[in-house]
């Protein structure tokens, strides 16, 4: 496999097209579906939309995964902000605005398959997390 | 901007040419409120088809363009979500609501003319 892990700056609004970008590019090496390459994009923009918005600055990184019988894609985000203060709330639906639309943080949990946030008021926020398909459910390429 | 917007009749068509960065959202939305007040338009459709992603900030961003937009007396229709996107909007749960949405620019124009008919007739 020639995937390697790729390391992102993300400084400003212009850097999450091409983040969401490389990470829909490694989905589909893997053989992910459209779909699926799709949720992690728009996983990726929300995270990298995280980094900008209340950390200034930070660094996405990609890599793949490989177990026996199925492949991972993994997006480790980490900033040294200001950290959630409440992590548990910033995962609640509907958190930070009206209707449900707001840090995107609960719909990036709910679709990826591991998510985890380490988090400490002025130290910076890490939020790694992972999408794992079994290997019949990829397209050929991936396999 | 990566963004095309042209009068036809009555309405306002943006045709989105590619993925957006956040300040060029923000910039449709003041370009349409501005437009549809200089040039009296009663309809938008704005065509999404280019995107490949819509997440928080772009939906949010499209209903305020909506309600903004409502509030200077013009309907807006989205149209041209492609089917993934659709479908990762409901997984996100992302909605669009209280947006108009149609398959492609030609539904949009239909679904408009419809929406702005009782304007139309009322000012004569």
């Amino acid at each position: 496999m020639g995937e390697e892990q790729v390391r992102l700056d993300v400084a400003s609004d212009g850097d999450i097209v091409p983040a969401r970008a490389r990470g829909r590019a490694l989905a589909d090496e893997l053989g992910f579906s459209r779909t699926d390459a799709t949720l992690v994009a728009t996983a990726i923009s929300e995270i990298a939309r995280n980094i900008v918005v209340h950390a200034g600055r930070g660094e996405i990184e990609l890599r793949p995964a490989y177990d026996p019988d199925r492949r991972g894609l993994v997006v480790i985000a980490r900033d040294q902000g200001p950290g959630i203060r409440d992590v548990d709330a910033a995962l609640r639906e509907g958190f930070g605005t009206k209707g449900g639309l707001g840090l995107g943080l609960p719909g990036v949990r709910r679709i990826m398959d591991d998510f985890a946030i380490e988090s400490a008021p002025n130290q910076g926020t890490t939020v790694t997390m992972r999408m794992w398909r079994d290997l019949r459910e990829l397209n050929g390429t991936g396999q | 901007m990566s963004v095309a917007i042209l009068k036809q009749g009555d309405h306002l068509i943006a045709s989105i040419q590619s993925a957006l960065r956040d300040h060029e959202v923000l910039e449709l939305r003041d370009e349409l409120a501005d437009r549809v007040g200089r040039l009296r338009a009663r309809g938008i459709v704005i065509d999404v088809t280019a995107l490949d992603v819509i997440d928080s900030f772009v939906a949010r961003s499209l209903r305020t363009i909506a309600l903004t937009a409502k509030l200077r007396g013009a309907e807006t229709v989205i149209v041209g979500i492609q089917p993934e996107v659709a479908v990762a909007m409901v997984q996100f749960k992302l909605n669009l609501e209280p947006l108009h949405t149609a398959l492609d620019l030609e539904e949009g124009l239909e679904l408009l003319n419809d929406l702005t008919a009782q304007v139309r007739q009322r000012h004569g």
